[in-house]
């Protein structure tokens, strides 16, 4: 959550929202939750662990881009 | 008894030192839906917000009754703060942050406080020039 409070910080257009995945069984079952930290990005780009600032903010960049 | 003990408090206390604007947290609750962790919740920002009343604010919220405020900050769960600084980041927690996510709390309170993110000058470059909105979502246990 760290980095993407961060980047909710720096720019207007990115939000970020930790959830306690225990607490909301049903959105770990719709997001597929099997191991934390799990980041899921405009529904579209997911990983699981954390990453270095700049794969981060590549993940966010693919996320924000065109559809391929 | 509070939840933070006293090691706590004194760490959290000394992270504020940082503290430069005001923070609003607002806290969603519902009473017929997850009382318990609302009310733990609750008690939880309360008494972060205890460790720098001049600087941090609280309101508390019900789902069920305050539904334009709810929908205004695209709240549908509970327990949920919103941490508010000059402006709303976008910044949520959806259920007790515990743990690890106890520190992001106060990193996040921290970061809208002064309204500066601690990210390299590349990752703000980039983030400037994103035209479409990012919605991130992270996922973790207390543990």
């Amino acid at each position: 959550m760290r980095l993407a409070q961060h980047m909710a910080v720096a720019s207007d257009r990115v939000s970020a929202t930790a959830i306690e995945a225990t607490a909301f069984p049903d959105l770990s079952r719709a997001y597929r939750v099997s191991a934390v930290p799990k980041i899921v990005i405009n529904d579209r780009v997911e990983f699981e662990g954390a990453l270095p600032e700049p794969d981060f903010l590549g993940a966010v960049l693919r996320a924000a881009g065109p559809a391929a | 008894m509070g939840l933070l003990n006293e090691r706590d408090q004194a760490a959290v206390r000394k992270e504020f030192e940082k503290l430069s604007g005001p923070v609003k947290l607002v806290v969603f609750s519902q009473s017929l839906e997850a009382a318990e962790l609302c009310r733990q919740n609750e008690e939880l920002v309360r008494e972060v917000a205890e460790l720098a009343p001049d600087t941090i604010t609280v309101e508390v919220l019900n789902l069920a009754i305050d539904r334009e405020r709810a929908e205004a900050y695209g709240i549908e769960r509970v327990p949920a703060i919103v941490v508010e600084g000059a402006r709303d980041y976008g910044i949520r927690f959806l259920g007790i942050p515990a743990g690890y996510e106890f520190s992001n709390l106060i990193d996040s309170i921290i970061a809208a406080s002064s309204g500066t993110a601690a990210l390299s000058a590349e990752t703000q470059r980039a983030l400037a020039g994103l035209t479409e909105a990012v919605d991130i979502k992270v996922f973790s246990t207390p543990t």
